[in-house]
């Protein structure tokens, strides 16, 4: 993983290192506006059929208002990992050690969101999660938590369709990586640009190029 | 070993993983029966593959199957399901207090800042029948002298809610008062200072309307009507605030930690204050709504239950869970 990405590692117990990527401002800003659509639809609702019902409904109606006002992000986040909109921006919300986040916690960072979202929609927020590495608001920060991608699974099936060629030249294991990782993704670039990596490492052209540098792959993969 | 051999021999290992692992993020409902004992075994060898896979610099896409794999099975094995009734139990038995007895000086410095400026402006009101007109318009005050005046039918509501239910103004309580209790705190995240601010503001205004209702001689309905949730409600203020300070404590001066792990050790400390002061400004929502506004209650017996109010909470916060290890 690059230095480049905004990947967040940590160690397991196991001594194994994970890493997760962390969501920036944006996503996060439009799982807010998301959630707050959600919000207001559902107190409308709650107000039409509440506030006819005299004061009993009055009542029921402002305990509903403080509840998603207060808890609406901690009841999802700690049952499901995630409010609805940040689900919909296939956002999580985790601990900065990658296990679910808890009740504490979630309850930490969500009542200091009135801090983060001082001055005005969300300065101080924006603020610390611009000089942060890991886009923490200070709710985050407190709390020890991350705002991270939930990543489909991804399951490698690539097989290399190609004759197995032994390399001409001994190869570092780096370079030996990059082919493999060519092989892998030739199937997901348009084959003109394919055909334009191939001809990079060897004397051959077009078709039989991706051909000759599949093979290498297929070598060094199987080893015949 | 090439990645080929390493995978055809590997692979069984990781897709029986993988079962495991959908069952298991499914809900419970839903769940079929499984090994539930096989997990952490399959997922130790698991990461040792993953660690192999890095090393030996199998191909990217190899080497992320099995980090996703792992990352799944970090989530499930670390996961915590708590028994949350019990929990709840030991929280309030001696969590709580036990958490706000190690911040002492957190909380008394907290109610001197309530406190002091509430009993100074209070007097300032008292002996000055204009005073109260420093701090709020003459609107505001008109409308607090409805809410206290013997003459009102509803003593402790203003004029647009004189006609409220007791269960619309629980739900106003909750609501109004709760979010007070949960700013005090997040403020103290400015470095303390937005927590100071709130207190001293709160300390102002309620000393300066109890004084200037006291000068009124309105004492029958405003004392009788404050005197039952009193205890709940500014105690609670009070935690909330020493909850909020700790964050402000902890960004000013962190001690032997950094700042940032200050912070979050503190903050695992307030929360549990925070949640405490909720729950006491829940019960004094209650109190406020069902007892306070009761007018057919005679004074005597209203005075006594708020003696009564203050001496348990006293107990409860000084000496519940004395001698149990902080939960």
């Amino acid at each position: 993983m690059l230095q480049l990405d905004t990947v967040h590692t940590f160690e397991t117990p196991e001594g194994v290192d994970l890493g997760l990527r962390v969501a920036g401002p944006v996503p996060r800003a439009l799982a807010f506006v998301l959630d707050t659509l959600i919000r207001y639809t559902v107190l409308f609702v709650l107000s039409m059929i509440l506030l006819p019902m005299a004061e009993l409904g009055v009542g029921a109606f402002l305990i509903m208002l403080f509840l998603m006002e207060w808890f609406y992000p901690v009841f999802f986040e700690v049952t499901r990992g995630a409010t609805p909109g940040k689900k919909a921006m296939g956002l999580t919300v985790v601990h900065d050690n990658g296990t679910p986040v808890s009740w504490a916690a979630s309850l930490i960072r969500n009542l200091l969101r009135v801090v983060d979202f001082f001055p005005l929609f969300y300065g101080i927020g924006l603020l610390s999660m611009l000089i942060n590495r890991r886009f923490q608001r200070l709710g985050d920060l407190a709390a020890g938590t991350l705002v991270v991608y939930t990543e489909a699974a991804r399951r490698n099936d690539a097989v290399i369709e190609a004759e197995a060629r032994a390399l001409p030249v001994p190869l570092a294991v780096e370079e030996q990586r990059a082919l493999l990782d060519f092989a892998e993704r030739s199937t997901t670039l348009a084959p003109g640009r394919v055909e334009e990596l191939a001809e990079i490492i060897t004397d051959e052209h077009g078709p039989a190029a991706v051909q000759a540098v599949l093979g290498y792959a297929r070598w060094l993969e199987r080893g015949r | 070993m090439k990645q080929q051999q390493f995978i055809e021999q590997q692979r069984p290992l990781w897709d029986s993983f993988r079962q495991l692992a959908d069952e298991l993020e499914k809900p419970p409902r839903r769940r079929a029966a499984v090994e539930l004992e096989r997990l952490p075994e399959l997922y130790r060898r698991l990461c040792a593959d993953y660690a192999l896979v890095r090393h030996r610099h199998y191909s990217t896409g190899l080497v992320d199957e099995l980090h996703d794999l792992v990352q799944r099975g970090h989530r499930l094995l670390y996961q915590r399901k708590s028994l949350w009734l019990w929990r709840m139990v030991a929280f309030l038995w001696s969590g709580f207090p036990n958490t706000l007895r190690c911040h002492a000086r957190a909380f008394w410095l907290a109610t001197f800042l309530f406190y002091g400026p509430a009993l100074a402006m209070g007097l300032a009101c008292y002996l000055d029948p204009d005073f109260i007109y420093t701090i709020l318009d003459p609107f505001e005050v008109a409308s607090m002298e409805f809410m206290y005046d013997p003459a009102n039918p509803m003593p402790g509501r203003s004029e647009d809610r004189a006609s409220a239910t007791d269960f619309a103004m629980f739900g106003y309580y909750i609501w109004n008062n709760i979010g007070i209790g949960f700013r005090t705190f997040a403020s103290g995240m400015l470095a303390g200072v937005g927590t100071v601010l709130l207190l001293l503001f709160n300390g102002v205004v309620i000393g300066g309307v109890a004084g200037h209702l006291t000068q009124l001689g309105f004492s029958a309905t405003f004392w009788t009507f404050v005197a039952g949730h009193s205890a709940f409600e500014l105690t609670a203020i009070c935690i909330s605030g020493a909850a909020g300070l700790l964050l402000g404590k902890a960004i000013i001066a962190p001690g032997r930690r950094t700042r940032g792990e200050a912070l979050k050790w503190a903050a695992l400390e307030a929360v549990t204050l925070v949640l405490g002061a909720a729950l006491l400004l829940l019960g004094a929502a209650f109190i406020e709504a069902f007892w306070s506004s009761n007018g057919a209650v005679a004074p005597a017996v209203k005075y006594a239950v708020s003696a009564v109010m203050w001496t348990v909470l006293i107990l409860y916060l000084g000496f519940a869970g004395r001698g149990r290890d902080a939960a």
